[in-house]
C-alpha cells in the first residue's frame, strides 16, 4: 500500500492530499494542467519538500511530518518530460549512472539484458544521448530508472514532449512494462487515451484536491463524476480473448460479467486486452430481443441515471458485476419507465479493443 | 636573455601559475553561488567581481597598496598576525593579481554553471546520487570547457599585467620584478634589444596560451 498525505502550499495554488494506492499496476494521476499531479509525483520523490506530510511506500516511510527522506535515499524511479539524460554519459554510461549507486547488495532485481531489450534499446549503448531520438531518449530514461531497482516508478507524462508518431512508438513500450514488470508504476498525464490505455487504478485531481480515487473502470462510470459525462463517456473492461471466429471475422472476449464480440483482433487466445463499450453504443429493450441484428446482447439491471441535458439521460447499468454506460434520450426513460433496480437488456452496437 | 630576464621570466611563470590555481580554487565556490544565488546582493558582489575590467590598474593598484600598507586594514591584520605588511613582497603581489584576474576566472565558470540545465541535477539525485556526488558527476565534468577557459583566461591575464605589479610589488629582482617590469627597465635603459628579446618572449607565450584557448573552444566534441 502507498499512502499519500500531503498539505502543500505554493503562492497561488494549495494541495491537499489524503489517498491510498495499491502498490501494484499502474495508477494513473489524472486532471486538467494545474490540478497539482506534478507536483504530487514530486513531492513522493522528494523533490519538492512540503511543510509537513506522511508518506508510506510499502513499509518504508518516506516523511514522516516535517521530516522527510532526501531524494537519493528514496528507492525511487523517475522519468520526466524530457528524457534527461547525462549529455556527457554514453547511453551505456547513463544506464549505469544509476544502476551503480543503487547497488542493492543481491544484485539488482531487473534483468538488465531482458530490460534493454524489451525497450528496444539494446543497439543504442555506444551513442551519445544528442544522436538519439526523442522516443529513443525516453525509452533509455525509463530504462535508467528501471535499473536502479526502484519499489515504485514515477513518470511525468513520458509523452507529452513526443509527436504523435513517437507517442505511437513507445506506447507499446509502456504497455509491454506494464504487462511484465512487478514494479507499480504512478503515471502522470492529461490524455486520457494514455490513460485509458495503461491504467490500472486512477486517481482524479482538480485544483489540488484528489476529486476520487479507485480502480479505471469504476471511476469512468460513476455518474458522479466528469468522466461520465464527456462525449466519448465509455465503459472500460478487462477481458481475455477466448474465440476467434473466422469465417466471420470476430473475435469473442470474456469479461465478469459475460462475453463480448467485437471484430477480429490478432491478439491471440487466452491474451488480456482491455475493451472499450461507449455509452452511445449502448441502447436498450425491455424484453431480450430476437431478430435484431445486434450480436451482443447482455441481460443488466439499471442501478443509477442521471440528465445530462434536457434531452440526454445517461444510465449506469450492471452486468453480473460490471458496470456499463448508456446514453438513452429523457424521453425513451419516460417511455420505458426506466428506474433504478429495474432489469434491463443491453444491445450493444460497438466494441473495440483499446489501442 | 640575461640572468636578470631569466629570473623575472620565471617569477612571472611562477607568479601566473600560483595565482591561477589559487583563483580556481576560489572561484569556483564563488562562480557556482553566482551561477545559482537569488541573493539580493547577487548584483553587487558580480560588480564588486567585475570592476578590475574596468578599473585603470594603477587605481587598483593604488587602493591595494594603501591596503596592504601598514595603516591599512589588510595591513593591521597581517601584522598583527607577525607577517609584516604584504607590499613589495611576492607574497602581495600574488595578492594583488587574485584580485586583478579574479572577473576572467568567476565569469567563464560562472557561465559554464548556469547553462547546466537543472533538471539534470534533479535527475541524478532520483538516481541516488548524493549532493557532492551530484557536482562531481554532473556539474565539474559539464562545466569542463568553462574551466578550461577560466584558467587559460587568469593565467594569461596575470602574465601580461603591469600597473598593479608597479604600484604593489615594486621592482625588485627575484621577489617582484616580472617580465613585463623588467621589459620597461630595459625600455628605461635604452636596451632596445634586450626589450624586444622579453617582449617577443611574452607576445610568443601569450600567443600560445590563446591558441590553447580557442583551440578548446571549437565546437564542443564529445
Amino acid at each position: 500500500m502507498l499512502s499519500l498525505r500531503f498539505d502543500h502550499a505554493f503562492a497561488d495554488f494549495r494541495l491537499q492530499v489524503d489517498v491510498r494506492l495499491p502498490m501494484q499496476g499502474v495508477t494513473a494521476f489524472f486532471g486538467p494542467s494545474g490540478s497539482g499531479k506534478t507536483t504530487l509525483l514530486r513531492l513522493i520523490a522528494g523533490l519538492e519538500k512540503p511543510a509537513r506530510g506522511f508518506l508510506q511506500v510499502g513499509t518504508a516511510v518516506w516523511q514522516d511530518g516535517p521530516q522527510g527522506l532526501p531524494t537519493h535515499q528514496r528507492r525511487v524511479g523517475y522519468v520526466f518530460q524530457e528524457a534527461r539524460l547525462f549529455p556527457h554519459l554514453s547511453v551505456a554510461e547513463n544506464l549505469a549512472y544509476g544502476q551503480r549507486r543503487a547497488g542493492s547488495p543481491q544484485g539488482t532485481q531487473v534483468d538488465r539484458a531482458r530490460l534493454l531489450q524489451m525497450l528496444g534499446i539494446e543497439a543504442l549503448l555506444t551513442r551519445r544521448p544528442e544522436r538519439l531520438s526523442g522516443g529513443e531518449a525516453q525509452r533509455v530514461a525509463i530504462a535508467r530508472a528501471l535499473l536502479t531497482d526502484p519499489q515504485i516508478l514515477l513518470m511525468d507524462e513520458p509523452l507529452a514532449a513526443l509527436d504523435a508518431a513517437r507517442k505511437a512508438e513507445i506506447l507499446p513500450y509502456l504497455e509491454r512494462l506494464h504487462a511484465e514488470s512487478q514494479i507499480p508504476i504512478i503515471y502522470v498525464s492529461h490524455q486520457f487515451e494514455e490513460v485509458a490505455r495503461l491504467a490500472d487504478h486512477l486517481v482524479l485531481l482538480e485544483a489540488g484536491q484528489v476529486v476520487a480515487s479507485g480502480p479505471l473502470s469504476e471511476l469512468t462510470t460513476r455518474l458522479d463524476l466528469p468522466l461520465a459525462y464527456r462525449a466519448e463517456a465509455e465503459a472500460i473492461i478487462d477481458a481475455q480473448v477466448v474465440e476467434h471466429d473466422t469465417a466471420f471475422h470476430l473475435t469473442r472476449v470474456a469479461f465478469a460479467g459475460g462475453h463480448l464480440w467485437l471484430p477480429l483482433h490478432s491478439a491471440p487466445i487466452g491474451s488480456l486486452v482491455r475493451v472499450r463499450v461507449r455509452a452511445r453504443d449502448v441502447s436498450l429493450t425491455l424484453a431480450a430481443q430476437t431478430g435484431t441484428s445486434i450480436l451482443n446482447i447482455l441481460p443488466a439491471v439499471l442501478t443509477d441515471l442521471a440528465e445530462e441535458s434536457d434531452s440526454q439521460v445517461m444510465l449506469g447499468l450492471d452486468v453480473g458485476g460490471t458496470r456499463f454506460l448508456s446514453r438513452v434520450t429523457r424521453k425513451s426513460v419516460s417511455l420505458l419507465d426506466l428506474v433504478p433496480g429495474k432489469t434491463v437488456f443491453a444491445q450493444i452496437k460497438g466494441v473495440a479493443i483499446v489501442e | 636573455m640575461s640572468p636578470g630576464d631569466l629570473s623575472a621570466l620565471w617569477l612571472t611563470l611562477k607568479l601566473a601559475g600560483l595565482v591561477t590555481l589559487i583563483l580556481l580554487l576560489l572561484g569556483t565556490p564563488l562562480a557556482w553561488w553566482l551561477a545559482h544565488s537569488r541573493c539580493r546582493l547577487k548584483p553587487a558582489i558580480e560588480a564588486l567581481v567585475a570592476l578590475p575590467i574596468v578599473l585603470p590598474p594603477s587605481v587598483l593598484g593604488f587602493y591595494l597598496l594603501v591596503a596592504l600598507g601598514p595603516h591599512g586594514p589588510i595591513g593591521l591584520v597581517t601584522q598583527s598576525l607577525g607577517l609584516g605588511t604584504l607590499p613589495f613582497t611576492f607574497a602581495g603581489l600574488v595578492l594583488a593579481s587574485i584580485i586583478y584576474s579574479l572577473p576572467f576566472v568567476v565569469q567563464p565558470l560562472q557561465q559554464a554553471f548556469a547553462a547546466i540545465p537543472p533538471g539534470l541535477y534533479e535527475a541524478a539525485a532520483t538516481l541516488r546520487a548524493r549532493p557532492l556526488d551530484r557536482w562531481l558527476s554532473i556539474a565539474l565534468p559539464l562545466a569542463r570547457p568553462g574551466f578550461l577557459t577560466a584558467g587559460i583566461l587568469g593565467f594569461a591575464h596575470t602574465l601580461g599585467e603591469f600597473g598593479v605589479v608597479l604600484m604593489v610589488g615594486g621592482n625588485i629582482e627575484g621577489e617582484t620584478r616580472v617580465v613585463s617590469v623588467q621589459i620597461y627597465d630595459h625600455v628605461e635603459a635604452m636596451d632596445y634589444g634586450a626589450a624586444h628579446r622579453l617582449a617577443l618572449t611574452l607576445l610568443t607565450l601569450s600567443f600560445l596560451v590563446l591558441v590553447l584557448l580557442y583551440r578548446q573552444r571549437q565546437p564542443w566534441r564529445l
